[in-house]
């Protein structure tokens, strides 16, 4: 059950105007101001503030006491907006988001990979609202560069232990039964900078190797059957990429006639060429690595594969120095996306306190709130839709008072399974690992309304 | 509907050899009425109650869809190699031809013992004699040990050559050939003081090389996290209250860290409950509304490979600003064509800044009574642009 935070706890001043501090205004500005010279309030508070304070500022002249005060430029005096005539239709062929919101980019964490065809880059989740990631901001993983390729050019084969090997054309994919599906696709590494310290100080860098999108595609499934795979010893499948890499990776037959897809689209348009476009592997729950982009071929087979990524990377190093091999569900996991380490909060007051969950093994069941640091937990609430293997979100209220408190979510999944600490996953593998860190995360917020990137276990 | 779909397992096959859907082999038996189809008939009948299940349940299911896959593309593209050496072409090649390759192709990455750390991470060094003998490489166990190197973790001989055979050079995978990739794996492990220096290697001794690699022991395959029924490798408790004594921070970023991701003011919306921390300045006292005087709000950055901004078109311009809902190329609309204004101020020296003050401001007279609304936001460079495409003719 999600729990309320008690109507009484809530400042009375939640919703209004916030007071601005004394100061603010000299006595010569104020002096300024009860002269009626309010081009001196836009001056000061439109350009020295910027748009983003102009409350400020009205609370600012308020708090002042300024007799002059008749109310906000940005209502007494009618913008441009409201006053000419705006952009026709089709302006723009294909829209882009706000000149306002450039601030929301894809980005690189510094020193982290030295060659940029062999990168990632992480999905600004501090900026992003329910559960389905833009295509623009999806996060990327290449590990040759990527291509914009030829979809009438582009084929996709199935060979192996089947009775009839076949070619497909995008022609002929589009012509099959579709699903769309709504599924999380989460790197290996994401949190993998964190094994051992905290290292990162945003949770673009921290958990940004995560999107979500709703995919449409083929399952494959009905691919394999069509092409009459060998039930008795084709226990495993082997995705191929048709990019420079080729990207291999082995997918037990199990979860390859469970819910994969052979995508072609993503969010209600084709893939973006950096997530595979044309055409690439859409297997939930299974990291993301094993989501083959430009796929071009599945094959089927009676033994796992042993490609380059499941025998020297996406491995996990124990402390006996031994390595796990296939260990490519990703289990549950959580993160407060608002407020998170980088952000500074306005001021004391009321805030919703936002997050996402996610589990590789279905749906998320309960998500906890802690803001003492994990001493004592409250449920949040769980927004619609709760799917499978998908991002869930989730709220909860909170009122700041302005003491230095930590913050940390908790998820559970419908296995039962809740998300560890880290030291418990310490205590299993050690602090060299780098892949599957699916540990609860801590955000520290400071007195100064500043929140970083902490760890408590 | 989804109740009724009868579906014929696949290898019982009603029609074998032949595409047609059931539907036209009913037809077909109800022409010819052989008795052998009676039976058929029945049931052909009762599903045809289903109508479009049919379909679903032939044997083709999606006629007309896809193509037998012929050997020679199910060889070109099916070059995988497993670890039990499935797949593995044949041919051989020298430590010594692998030294040629390594130097004109593979040095300049990786350096030319395989040691650099410069441009990826290194494929040599951490292994011992020992290794070779135990099938366990020590250095793994060492928490103090700097890097994991490719010959430290590879277990199967077969994933290098199949990396090196699909993806390798770095900026032209799929160009060696079958015996360089053999000469290349092999000057690699000679590197690592695995082969000897007079080594050929080939497809016929590829197993007991691989019994030579010194991780070859050391990579567990764990099924936990890779059966859809398995489970986690940790079990945490979802206590409510009173769960811990005592909060303890054992990590953070150091404050010299601060900015290494850049200003995080520029990575976060502008408005909303929070702003980003502005990372050129040591960290605050207050909040920041709480704050004497507010940062000034960082301007949303120019997205890196954005193109500065440019003048748009005079045609770019006039759609911007609907001029084209009252002018037209050719003919008048509710204002003058733009081959009109042309050829009216085709001998005027100063037509252009008449004309970039006309739409600037307005009016009406010139052409008829109806008035062109102003303009007054577009700026001189825009103004200019656009009166000169329209004196142009709009061209």
């Amino acid at each position: 059950m999600p729990t309320k935070y008690p109507e009484s706890t809530v400042p009375a001043q939640t919703g209004r105007v916030l007071k601005a501090p004394e100061h603010f205004l000299s006595q010569a500005q104020i002096a300024e101001v009860q002269a009626g010279r309010r081009d001196f309030l836009r001056g000061v508070f439109a350009s020295a503030l910027a748009g983003a304070s102009a409350t400020a500022g009205v609370a600012a002249a308020q708090a002042a006491g300024v007799s002059g005060f008749k109310g906000d430029p940005n209502i007494l005096e009618l913008p441009e907006h409201t006053t000419g005539l705006g952009s026709p239709v089709a302006a723009l062929g294909y829209g882009t988001p706000s000149k306002w919101e450039k601030n929301l980019q894809r980005r690189e964490s510094p020193g982290l990979t030295r060659v940029s065809a062999a990168s990632v880059s992480f999905c600004p989740l501090q900026g992003l609202f329910g559960i389905i990631t833009p295509n623009g901001l999806h996060f990327e993983r290449h590990h040759q560069g990527w291509w914009d390729i030829d979809p009438s050019k582009h084929r996709f084969m199935i060979n192996g232990l089947v009775r009839n090997p076949k070619v497909y054309t995008m022609d002929d994919l589009m012509r099959l039964p579709s699903v769309s599906r709504m599924h999380f696709i989460e790197c290996g590494a994401n949190t993998g900078m964190e094994w051992g310290n905290v290292a990162v100080p945003t949770v673009q860098y921290t958990h940004g190797m995560l999107s979500c999108c709703e995919f449409t595609g083929v399952p494959l499934s009905v691919l394999l059957e069509d092409c009459g795979f060998d039930k008795v010893k084709g226990k495993y499948i082997l995705a191929e990429g048709s990019d420079g890499s080729s990207m291999t990776r082995t997918i037990s037959m199990n979860r390859a006639l469970d819910d994969c897809i052979v995508a072609y689209a993503m969010n209600g348009e084709m893939l973006r060429p950096e997530n595979g476009y044309p055409l690439r592997l859409v297997a939930p729950g299974l990291q993301g690595v094993s989501w083959v982009k430009w796929l071009r071929r599945i094959e089927v087979g009676d033994q796992p594969y042993g490609s380059k990524d499941e025998v020297l990377h996406y491995i996990d190093l124990m402390p006996d120095g031994t390595h796990r091999q296939y260990t490519s569900i990703q289990e549950c996991k959580s993160v407060i996306t608002t407020p998170s380490g980088g952000q500074t909060l306005l001021d004391k007051g009321f805030y919703n306190v936002s997050g996402l969950a996610w589990s590789g093994r279905g749906k998320i069941k309960r998500v906890d709130v802690s803001f003492d640091g994990g001493q004592n937990w409250r449920t949040a609430k769980l927004e619609t839709p709760v799917l499978t293997k998908c991002l869930t979100r989730f709220n909860i209220s909170f009122v700041w008072d302005g003491s230095p408190c930590v913050l940390q979510s908790r998820a559970i999944d419908d296995t039962g399974y809740v998300q560890p600490k880290i030291n418990q996953l310490r205590a299993v593998r050690g602090t060299r690992s780098i892949y599957h860190n699916n540990a609860i995360q801590s955000w520290k917020l400071a007195a100064s309304g500043e929140v970083s990137n902490v760890q408590v276990y | 509907m989804g109740a009724f779909i009868i579906n014929v397992p696949a290898n019982v096959s009603l029609f074998p050899r032949r595409r047609e859907s059931n539907f036209v082999e009913f037809r077909k038996c109800l022409q010819t009425w052989i008795p052998a189809c009676a039976g058929m008939t029945m049931l052909v009948l009762f599903l045809g109650i289903v109508g479009n299940a049919l379909a679903q349940s032939a044997p083709q299911k999606f006629p007309g869809v896809g193509r037998a896959a012929t050997p020679a593309e199910v060889a070109k593209w099916d070059i995988d190699v497993r670890p039990d050496l499935k797949g593995l072409p044949k041919g051989s090649g020298s430590v010594a031809r692998g030294q040629q390759v390594w130097e004109a192709k593979c040095e300049s990455c990786h350096g030319a013992f395989g040691e650099s750390n410069e441009v990826f991470t290194p494929i040599v060094g951490g292994t011992t004699k020992a290794d070779i003998e135990s099938g366990r490489v020590a250095n793994l166990r060492r928490a103090d040990f700097p890097q994991r190197t490719t010959l430290m973790k590879l277990a199967h001989l077969s994933s290098l050559w199949d990396y090196i055979n699909r993806a390798m050079p770095w900026n032209a995978p799929k160009s060696l050939s079958a015996d360089d990739v053999y000469a290349v794996t092999a000057y690699i492990l000679h590197l690592g003081d695995i082969l000897p220096a007079d080594f050929v290697l080939s497809d016929a001794n590829m197993a007991q090389v691989q019994n030579r690699l010194p991780n070859r022991n050391g990579l567990q395959k764990y099924t936990p996290k890779w059966d859809v029924r398995g489970k986690g490798d940790v079990t945490n408790v979802a206590c409510m209250q009173n769960c811990k004594q005592e909060m303890k921070i054992t990590s953070n970023l150091p404050d010299h860290a601060r900015d290494a991701h850049g200003n995080l003011a520029e990575q976060h919306r502008l408005i909303g409950p929070v702003r980003g921390a502005d990372t050129t300045k040591p960290a605050p006292t207050a909040p920041l509304l709480a704050r004497a005087a507010l940062p000034a709000v960082a301007v949303a950055p120019t997205p890196r490979g954005d193109p500065p901004p440019a003048v748009p078109s005079g045609a770019a311009l006039a759609r911007k600003h609907n001029c084209t809902a009252c002018h037209a190329q050719a003919s008048k609309l509710v204002g003058p064509s733009y081959a009109e204004v042309a050829a009216k101020y085709a001998n005027d020296a100063n037509a252009v800044s008449k004309m970039m003050e006309k739409i600037k401001i307005g009016g009406s007279g010139a052409w008829g009574v109806i008035p062109m609304p102003p303009h007054p936001t577009m700026t001189d460079a825009e103004l200019k642009a656009l009166a000169e495409w329209a004196l142009r003719g709009g061209k």
